[in-house]
């Protein structure tokens, strides 16, 4: 079983369902896309796993714990990480003063992992006493990556992470969360540009009207020719 | 030359001293309605009878002070008993947001919402007040009445105008600055502070980076009941305690608030002295200013005054409107603190 794993999750915000037996997992060290079209509730699907939302069946996992009931608080106490699609940082604040937010549950010394955050988003010790909100699009998903990397999570949830940065910028952002799950942690992220995410993909998850359409490797994803006719525009 | 010196002690009198003290006190009242708009994100117009409140029990226990004879001779003796009015007024921030301020909270409810329940709220607490130590005017001032005095100034000086330093101008302004160096530390330099600013700045992020939110918002409530208990006495040291003042005192000190920026701490500091400093130089009579200044035959025969004292509380709304049609954000975009 995989480390992380929402299963036959249904459920949506309260109206009709808008998750359909949807099932998604990753494993650690490893990087789980879910793509799909607008509005098939790739972020309905985060967020369930996350806590945001209640299911009305199925179930989340972590490392074979059954935490469904857990609110999103108590998840980030389990280990768990999460950077929001939108104000994703702490505008007013300064880099140093969002990582050491991203910290605020742990009482050790969190010096080390801010060092470990820097060496990993080097623009950001350069910037550490600038305020989060004067930063370019790109720098700050660095910082909200880097929040939610403070308190260690052995599991690491983005939502659209590049959402509105430039390719270049994407292309970065994405060599960066290739290193994070290389040291461990269980990447799963949700993402717009489908076809660059699939290629760093281990796993690839395709979400159609909140139901599984296509689950496999990134790469077989990629290679799938109805999965490239339908979702990758050829 | 004379004349010229003459003219400035006059408006250094009249003007700055009286506006140092009455802004540091509008800026320590501003600072309190920022902080609660900054966490609670309401207007909470029960601030004036917090202060009223806070004053209240300071000055109830300076009587008990005095009465056994306790003192800290120059000092006004209220200063002693701060400590205890403040126990008071967080205690009653602290009751009032369990009965009241938190069914709300979990309502979800709409600001507007919250601004009428702190109506309601002030009128109880201004009600409360009235009936405990009734509606009239209440001295508790002791301790040495000047720093400077006009008559040692003159003959200091030589000059024909004096310039008098009350004590509790002194004490205001001090103590402003201490109280404001010490909320600044706070919430720039402490985690629980920072967890404050990040809470005011974006909820959503603060609740999953494990920020507790009844925890801020306590500690929202205690800061505001100490600032609103030390900008209570002090203005009561100053002037007189007169529970509708408090009530009236309300509109400076909003207009301070959103001048500044509403949720901008350093705003709120600076939109006190703005309307301190406004009501002073427009409702001063200038008559004797220019009668140095000008040449002898040119003097004014009027009191060369923009408005009477009587309007002062106008030139508060004249600010808020300006403000509100030229820069609604306030000088300092405030938003979160």
């Amino acid at each position: 079983m995989s480390y992380l794993v929402g299963h036959d999750m249904t459920g949506g915000y309260g109206g009709a369902d808008i998750l359909h037996s949807c099932s998604v997992s990753v494993e650690r060290g490893q990087i789980a896309v879910v793509v799909g079209p607008n509005g098939a509730g790739k972020s309905t699907a985060m967020k369930a796993m996350f806590g945001m939302l209640n299911l009305r069946e199925g179930a989340v996992t972590l490392n074979g714990e059954d935490i469904t009931g857990l609110k999103p608080q108590e998840r980030v106490l389990k280990g768990m990480g999460f950077v929001p699609q939108n104000n994703n940082v702490f505008t007013s604040m300064t880099v140093e003063e969002n990582l050491e937010m991203g910290a605020f549950i742990r009482r050790d010394d969190i010096s080390q992992t801010m060092e470990q955050v820097f060496s990993l988003f080097p623009i950001l010790a350069e910037k550490r006493r600038q305020p989060a909100g004067e930063l370019s699009g790109g720098q700050r998903q660095q910082v909200a990556v880097g929040r939610a990397l403070m308190t260690k999570p052995d599991v690491l949830m983005l939502d659209e992470p590049t959402a509105g940065v430039s390719p270049i910028v994407m292309d970065e952002l994405f060599d960066r969360i290739i290193e994070v799950a290389k040291t461990g942690i269980a990447v799963l992220m949700v993402e717009q540009n489908a076809r660059q995410a699939l290629e760093i993909a281990d796993q690839g998850f395709v979400l159609v009207q909140g139901r599984n359409a296509y689950t496999d490797s990134g790469k077989a994803l990629l290679a799938n020719p109805e999965v490239r006719k339908a979702f990758l525009g050829g | 030359m004379v004349d010229f010196l003459n003219a400035l002690v006059l408006l250094g009198n009249f003007v700055l001293v009286p506006g140092l003290a009455y802004g540091s006190q509008l800026a320590l009242g501003a600072l309190g309605v920022t902080l609660i708009y900054g966490i609670l994100r309401f207007s909470n117009l029960a601030h004036g009878e917090t202060m009223a409140f806070g004053a209240m029990i300071t000055i109830l226990v300076t009587y008990v002070l005095q009465a056994n004879g306790v003192s800290i001779h120059p000092l006004p003796t209220a200063l002693l008993a701060i400590p205890i009015g403040i126990v008071g007024a967080v205690l009653l921030c602290l009751a009032i947001d369990r009965l009241v301020y938190r069914y709300y909270r979990r309502q979800r409810s709409a600001s507007s919402i919250y601004l009428i329940v702190s109506i309601g709220v002030m009128l109880i607490t201004g009600g409360l007040i009235r009936f405990i130590v009734g509606p009239g005017d209440r001295k508790f001032t002791d301790g040495e009445r000047f720093i400077i005095k006009a008559r040692a100034f003159k003959e200091m000086t030589g000059l024909n105008e004096g310039l008098a330093i009350k004590t509790t101008q002194g004490v205001t302004v001090i103590a402003a600055f201490v109280v404001v160096a010490l909320v600044f530390w706070f919430l720039n330099k402490t985690r629980t502070g920072k967890a404050m600013r990040a809470f005011s700045d974006n909820e959503d992020l603060a609740l999953l980076s494990g920020i507790n939110p009844d925890r801020v918002v306590m500690i929202a409530w205690i800061m505001t009941g100490a600032l609103a208990t030390i900008a209570g006495v002090l203005y009561g040291l100053d002037k007189s305690f007169k529970p509708f003042t408090y009530m009236q005192l309300l509109l400076p000190i909003f207009a301070a608030a959103i001048v500044g920026g509403v949720g901008n701490p350093i705003g709120a500091i600076v939109g006190g002295f703005v309307v301190a400093f406004s009501e002073l130089i427009i409702t001063f009579a200038y008559r004797k200013v220019f009668m140095y200044v000008l040449p002898e035959n040119m003097e004014p025969s009027g009191m060369v005054q923009l408005l009477s004292t009587d309007y002062k509380f106008a030139v508060s709304f004249v600010i808020l409107v300006i403000v509100l049609l030229v820069k609604p954000t306030g000088i300092f975009s405030g938003k979160s603190l």
